[in-house]
Order: structure tokens, then sequence, then C-alpha cells
């Protein structure tokens, strides 16, 4: 943009000598003249017939939902009873889907490769690697996703998420961000691509750019299942049977909320450091509460979702899967590819509560942490040799053979690794979708680089502080 | 369909573009913008005139960037583009750049406004504004379910004679008025029906002679310019958008090379 060039007809220089001579406040007044007329019209052509009975519920509810003293507990009770319904719900159509697609599919497919005498490498490529890592995404990612997107939906349309961003507003201004942050994590929530493309509601650049480096700390779609699968397993499991299902829903708030003490904390060293300032003021409207229309919500959130990250998931799954087994199959001076790497990395890993695997996991699943868990499975279930079919170095996974909490146990985690996993799967770089957005949303390489590095290293210094506890304590 | 869709947007239903210009307006009769203030369910009119199924949400703010759909009415496509939900035209913040530029510029046939029954005086705040820049305009009066439950009535007959412009009451989640609205936007798309829109304005003569004067300027500079006076208004008032839209010939590219060519079939 060429700024400063004068009109050659001087348009510019009149406008400037004529704003020289313009009476005081003219603009202010203007606008109070045009909201006047807007006020005079609307008081001429509205008749209000008295109070309304559903103002008085409304008011009621919003008085629950967004005071002081409840605000937050009411919040916190219902993320709380959405994680619990996703936990419990999600646990049978999960079990059922890897019941038919690995259990049942993988065998039958495999007959079927051998039946057409396919080659070893060439079924191990499609079977054993791409449509394994495929049905591990599908049985794990769906059954949350189809139950936490609708209730999540549904909260959308019955309009609290602004009444969120109302509870949070103070905590923002304080730490310097904008409260329209509360919105954006929300959407976080769901996808941080699309969190920190919804930071184009904030006007100030400054608060926007906190915004957008700090969207990581919302836990997403894609991190979910992975911490309600460890949560379950690990933390769960710790308890009798009832209390289960309450015990990995505390686990998985813990770390959600982590995740929201977390973005204050950053926003707040953001605003005190790199990017200071004082948050901007705006006005938010808190719309009234709209009885959601649950089966098109379910239409809906399905379509747009789902199936959308769903699809997402399978796409980088596949070429994923290729990834592992080639790993996983490729020798060299007599051990694989993938051997060699969980070896080099279990050092560090374990400094800080993970293992190599669950690293080697994280490298191969940069562009997507949706494949994460069926990464580390798979990778796990090499390691330890708990293999059943096959030529005996393809990458087969048997649920019924091996419960997942065994499987995992026999590759050496404890109570700490899963612990650490959790952490580690909130706390750790942006995946390629989401860098690639801030990226297209920053303009600026140095803003991308600050929020791609900053989460990993917090992440890694406070899985290394937690395993470190630990061990002291431990012994 | 998907023009630049944004990767890992999970709630764009329908295809974004989030470039200012660069509308494609091929195998479309008339444009139609749909335009009003944050949360008055401009996209749930949106779906209702589409049959498309993009996400809504009950909060301020949802749509950031344009969707686009259409429809179709007797023999005529209509192209729908949704824009960001604005409270006014005067201050930019990138998603209100957006719905403004959109609305200069991009020259719709028809722009919806979009209004709260519940919430009319704000409303109004803008449906002035635009009115300011565009005479070719349905006023949508939307959730009148929502005020008829609070016990509110509007007089829309009487509002479309202060408007100078058809309102219509809708329900646009259940569909109710959506055919009256359809109506309304067919006549004056095609000039059946032609406005006269209030248009406020300046109390101050002294203002009013200037921007008068910045106008017959501007329309010197570029005559295909339509809204001069607002743009004299802004620019006094010191709009640094505006301001630099001059500066760096942006508005006379805009002017010279406009996205579409008003009402003709491609």
């Amino acid at each position: 943009m060429s700024s400063g060039t004068e009109q050659p007809s001087g348009l510019l220089a009149e406008v400037d000598r004529m704003r020289w001579a313009m009476p005081p406040q003219a603009h202010d007044r203007w606008v109070e003249h045009l909201y006047a007329e807007a006020a005079g019209i609307a008081e001429h052509r509205v008749a209000a017939a008295g109070a309304s009975t559903r103002r008085a519920w409304e008011r009621r509810l919003d008085r629950w939902l967004t005071s002081r003293a409840t605000g937050v507990p009411a919040m916190l009770l219902i993320f709380a009873g959405v994680l619990w319904l996703t936990i419990v719900g999600a646990n049978y159509p999960s079990s059922f889907l890897a019941a038919n697609l690995i259990d049942r599919g993988l065998p039958f497919l495999k007959g079927l490769a051998d039946a057409v005498s396919l080659p070893w490498w060439l079924s191990g490529v499609l079977l054993d690697g791409m449509y394994l890592t495929t049905a591990w995404v599908v049985s794990v990612m769906l059954p949350p996703m189809a139950i936490f997107f609708p209730l999540f939906t549904i909260l959308e349309d019955f309009g609290y998420l602004p009444r969120v961003a109302f509870v949070l507003d103070n905590s923002f201004r304080k730490v310097g961000a904008h409260g329209k942050q509360a919105l954006t994590m929300c959407m976080g929530f769901g996808c941080n691509a699309a969190g920190v493309i919804a930071t184009r509601v904030i006007d100030s650049p400054r608060e926007r750019l906190i915004a957008i480096i700090t969207n990581n700390f919302a836990l997403c779609n894609g991190r979910w299942p992975t911490q309600i699968l460890i949560a379950t397993v690990f933390f769960g499991a710790l308890m009798p049977g009832p209390l289960q299902g309450l015990t990995a829903t505390a686990a998985v708030l813990t770390i959600a909320v982590l995740g929201v003490a977390l973005m204050f904390g950053t926003s707040a060293f953001l605003s005190r450091t790199v990017l200071k300032g004082v948050a901007s003021t705006f006005s938010l409207e808190l719309p009234p509460y709209r009885p959601p229309a649950i089966l098109r919500t379910l239409y809906t959130s399905l379509i747009d979702r789902t199936v959308f990250v769903l699809w997402r998931a399978v796409l980088f799954a596949m070429p994923a899967g290729l990834a592992i087994w080639l790993i996983s199959n490729i020798h060299v001076a007599g051990q694989s590819v993938a051997a060699w790497m969980i070896a080099g990395l279990d050092p560090v890993g374990l400094l800080i509560g993970l293992n190599g695997v669950i690293l080697v996991a994280y490298i191969v699943a940069i562009p997507a942490n949706e494949i994460v868990i069926p990464t580390i499975l798979m990778l796990t279930v090499l390691t330890t040799g708990m293999t059943e079919v096959g030529s005996g170095a393809g990458v087969i996974f048997e649920t019924q053979g091996a419960p997942l909490s065994a499987l995992l146990h026999a590759g050496g985690w404890t109570t700490l690794t899963a612990a650490c996993l959790m952490l580690f799967s909130l706390i750790h770089n942006p995946c390629s979708t989401t860098i690639y957005t801030i990226y297209k949303e920053t303009g600026s390489v140095r803003w991308t680089v600050w929020a791609t590095l900053l989460p990993i290293g917090i992440g890694v210094v406070l899985c290394a502080a937690v395993a470190a506890g630990w061990h002291l304590l431990a012994g | 369909m998907s023009k630049s869709a944004q990767p890992g947007c999970a709630n764009c239903g329908a295809s974004l573009a989030h470039e200012q210009t660069g509308l494609s307006v091929q195998g479309w009769n008339y444009v139609v913008a749909l335009a009003g203030n944050p949360n008055t369910g401009k996209s749930t009119v949106f779906n209702a005139l589409t049959g498309l199924r993009q996400h809504t949400g009950n909060w301020p703010g949802k749509t950031i960037s344009r969707a686009e759909g259409g429809f179709r009415i007797g023999n005529d496509r209509y192209k729908l583009v949704d824009l960001p939900g604005t409270y006014s035209l005067l201050s930019a913040s990138p998603d209100e750049e957006v719905a403004r530029s959109f609305l200069l510029f991009g020259r719709p046939d028809v722009t919806v406004i979009v209004a709260d029954a519940t919430r009319l005086e704000r409303n109004l705040n803008l449906a002035l504004q635009v009115l300011q820049i565009t005479s070719r305009v349905v006023v949508c009066l939307n959730l009148v379910d929502e005020a008829r439950a609070h016990g509110i009535d509007v007089d829309t007959t009487g509002l479309a004679r202060d408007l100078g412009v058809p309102v219509i009451p809708t329900v646009a989640r259940d569909g109710e008025g959506i055919d009256a609205l359809l109506a309304a936007i067919r006549d004056v798309a095609t000039g059946s029906l032609v406005c006269s829109p209030r248009r406020v304005r300046h109390p101050n003569p002294a203002l009013r002679a200037a921007i008068d004067r910045i106008a017959g300027h501007l329309r010197k500079d570029y005559p295909h310019l339509q809204q001069a006076e607002w743009i004299a208004q802004r620019l006094l008032a010191g709009d640094t958008r505006i301001r630099q839209a001059v500066e760096s010939g942006e508005l006379a590219e805009l002017v010279d090379s406009p996205l579409r060519e008003t009402g003709v079939p491609a």
C-alpha cells in the first residue's frame, strides 16, 4: 500500500482543511442525532404490554449462572456434566466399534488378503498399517465426539457461551487480555484452528495475539479422546465400579481447568512482557436463552463437526499408519527404525515422566493430535512383543487377547506415565493445521514460533517437574 | 464448492471467502447481502432462505467472515452473502470491516437487514446507517415470537413507513414469514418496488455544507461512486480506514472495477 501519495485533485487536502474548520464534536453529535432518530422511531412503533413471565425466569437463571458467587461453580458443574455423559456414554459404542472393526474386521480382511495371495508387504502396508490406524481412530474418536459435540452445541444454542465470557471477563481483564477471549477459548475446546480464526472478534491487535498464542491451552477435540481414554484406563481403574466414571471425569476436568489456568498464566506473562498493555473495554450483550432445537442441533453438529473432524482424522491416520508400518519394518543394523528411535528417545522421555514410545508417537503425529493414541498403542504392541497373527513384524493389535491396561502396563506404564501423558497432551505444540492457521492469521513468523514453542516448553518443564516430584516422594 | 475454505475450521458449512473482493457471481442474477446486529439470527435467516444448514450459535460474533449460498425465485438465481454482525458502520474491527466493505463496495442488489424485534431501538441504529449507503433494502424483523413472549408488539406497517423500505416480520427458526421475505427481496431486486429510504441528515448546517462540498469533490474524482455523502462524512469524521482507501487508490479500484455489474445476468 502506497500511503501518503497526495491525490492529484487535492481531495484529502480539502478534507483536512475543512476538518480544521469544523465545529467541535460535530461527529459525536451526528452519532447522537442518528441514535435519537432510532430511539424516536422505536418508541413510536413499539408497544410493550407490561412485564412478561419469560423475562422473570431468564433473570433468575442468569442470577445463578453469572453471579460472582455461583457463576464459576455452575460453569464447572455444567462442563463436568457434559464430560461425565461423554465418558460414560462413549464406553459402550467404543468397545462395540473396536470389537467389529478390529477384532473381527482385521482377521477377516487378512483372510481375504491371503485368499487373493497379496504379497506380505502390501497386506502389511494396507491392513496392519493404514486400515488398523484408521480403525483405531474411528473407534477411539467417533463415540466421544458424537456425544461431546452435540452436547456442547446444545449449550451454545441455549445461549450459555456468552455467560461463560461474562463470568470469566474479570479474570481475563486482570491478566491484561480481552474478555472475548473466553469465546475464542470455547471455540478452541472444539478446534484450536477454529478458535484462532474466531479471535477476529477481538479488535485490539495486542489482545488478539494473546488470544491466538494461548488458544492451544484449550483442550481440542483431537485431545479430548486421549484424555478420556487415559483417564478411564488409569485413573478410573483406581476406583471401584460406580465411582470409575466420576473419577475419570474428575481427572479430565482437572486437566481442562489446568489448561484454562495456563491460559490465564501465559496471557498475564505475555501482557506483562512482550505484549505489554492494558485490556481494552468492550460490550457484550447476553442473548436471551433460546430453547435449542434438539434434532436440528444433533444433525448439524453431526454433519459440521463430527463427520468433518473424523474425516480429517482418517485422512491423517492413513499416511501415519503407513509411516508406522514402515518404521516398524525397515531394519537398520539388526533393529527396526522405530526401535532405534524409541531406544534413543527413552532416556529423554523417562526424564519427563513419559517414555520413548510416546515421544515417537508425538513425532509421527505432528500433523494431527487425533492419532497420538493409536500410534502409541501400535508402537507399544511392537516393543512389548505382544503381537499375534502375521509375519511377526506386523503391527497387530488384539484387544481381546490383551486388554488396554494390561498392554500399557506391559509397556512399562505407571500412573506417573499416564499423568504425564495427560499433561503433555494438554501442553505441547499446536497441531500442524493450527500452526498454519496461526501463521495465516498473524502473518508473522515470529508469533507463529512463539505460539508453537511456548506451550511445548512449558509442557516439558511441567512434566519434568511432576516426574521429579513423583520420584522424590516415591523414594 | 469450497473456495478458500479454512483448514480445520469445523464450523463452516458453507464455503467461505475471506478476501474483501473475489465474490464469484457467475450464474447469479442478483446478489443479496444479509446484514444486522450480532446475534439477531442472520445465520438462521441465511439457512431458511438457502436451505443450507450452516452452523448457527446463540452468541454474538459467531459469523466472522462471509458465508455464501444461493436460492432461486422463479427463474432468477440469487446469491446470498451472510455478513458478520455489526452494531454500527462507524468503527471497524476486522469482522465489522468485512461487513462494511461489502456493503460499501460489493454493491449488493438487495441488502436484507435482520433486526431483533425485542431490541428494536438498538437495531435501528444500524438500519439507519445502512440506509445512508444504499436504498435497496428490506428489513427482516426477526424473532417476533420472542417479542410476543416478552409482550412486545411492533407496528411493522408504521415502521416500514418510517424507514421507507419494506419491513417483513419473521420467525426464521420456524420458517415463518420467509415467503413474504422472498417476495420483498424479489420486488426490490427486480426494481418493481422502489424504496425511498429515510436518510438522516446531519443536524449541523455547517457540517452539512462541508459534507456536500466533499461529496461533490468525490463525485468529480470518482464518477461511478454511489455513496459519496457517506464517504465524505466518514472522511470528515477522520475515519482512518476510509482515508487509507482513498490514499492507496483502493477506492478508485473498487469504484472502477466493481465486484459486479448490477442486475446483469451472467
